[in-house]
């Protein structure tokens, strides 16, 4: 748990795993959380304009304390996860947290 | 609202952090006028992917945004090299960007496509060496 504690009580559906914003931006709908090892800003812009709730940084990979305050003026949880992206994904995913709708 | 309203932004294209900025905004105005969430995030994802490419091909630019209650119109130019060939630029996959930008997860060759997508018309107007005008408007009620 990196930021955004009180936030933890709300619900997602979806979810979603990439390197690449471009794809995100691309093909992304409705997921609410984005699963990443890519660390920079235009990660938690990225998740903002796609209105989500939650980033999980997979690789143990921790954002910078300038992406800790983006994520705040946006309302964003941030985690964080030794795992892998397959495995964070898959772990996720078994317990219940699908794909959801792809943007075609 | 009745008449348009118009923001201007200059974009920085030194500072690849501070890049979206403007989106950003015009995200948040478009929110406080009370638009649709449908029409903010097409409207914001298509300025967004504009912003970015500004920043990473053409050393920034100007973003103009016209918001009328039934049209918003969304003006980027700069002066960077330009776009040789917009048929292929506008391919899926297609991308000119360098590594470094890619290591940034930029540059899949889907900013173009993406903005095409988001928006009811897109226009490109590019000359090599002298810069690309980019215009983008997105239907409120379509």
């Amino acid at each position: 748990m990196l930021f955004g504690e009180e936030s933890l009580e709300k619900d997602v559906y979806s979810a979603c795993g990439s390197d690449m914003m471009s794809d995100v931006l691309a093909f992304v709908k409705d997921q609410a959380v984005l699963l990443t090892g890519l660390v920079n800003p235009q990660v938690i812009r990225t998740a903002e304009m796609m209105d989500m709730n939650c980033i999980v940084f997979v690789r143990n990979k921790i954002p910078s304390e300038d992406m800790i305050a983006l994520a705040k003026n946006n309302e964003l949880v941030l985690l964080a996860t030794p795992l892998r992206m397959y495995e964070a994904c898959g772990k996720l995913y078994t317990n219940g947290l699908s794909g959801g709708k792809c943007n075609e | 609202m009745s008449e348009a309203i118009k923001f201007h932004f200059d974009v920085d294209g030194e500072n690849f952090t501070s890049a979206g900025e403007a989106s950003v905004q015009i995200k948040q105005k478009l929110r406080q006028l009370g638009f649709a969430p449908d029409i903010i995030r097409r409207v914001s994802i298509s300025m967004y992917e504009g912003e970015i490419n500004m920043v990473i091909h053409a050393g920034g630019g100007i973003a103009d945004v016209t918001v009328h209650p039934e049209q918003i119109t969304i003006v980027l130019e700069d002066h960077g090299p330009g776009i040789a060939d917009i048929e292929l630029a506008m391919q899926e996959g297609f991308s000119t960007a360098p590594d470094t930008v890619r290591s940034l997860g930029f540059g899949a060759g889907m900013g173009l496509p993406n903005m095409k997508r988001y928006t009811d018309e897109m226009h490109i107007e590019s000359e090599l060496g002298k810069g690309t005008k980019l215009t983008m408007t997105v239907n409120v009620n379509r």
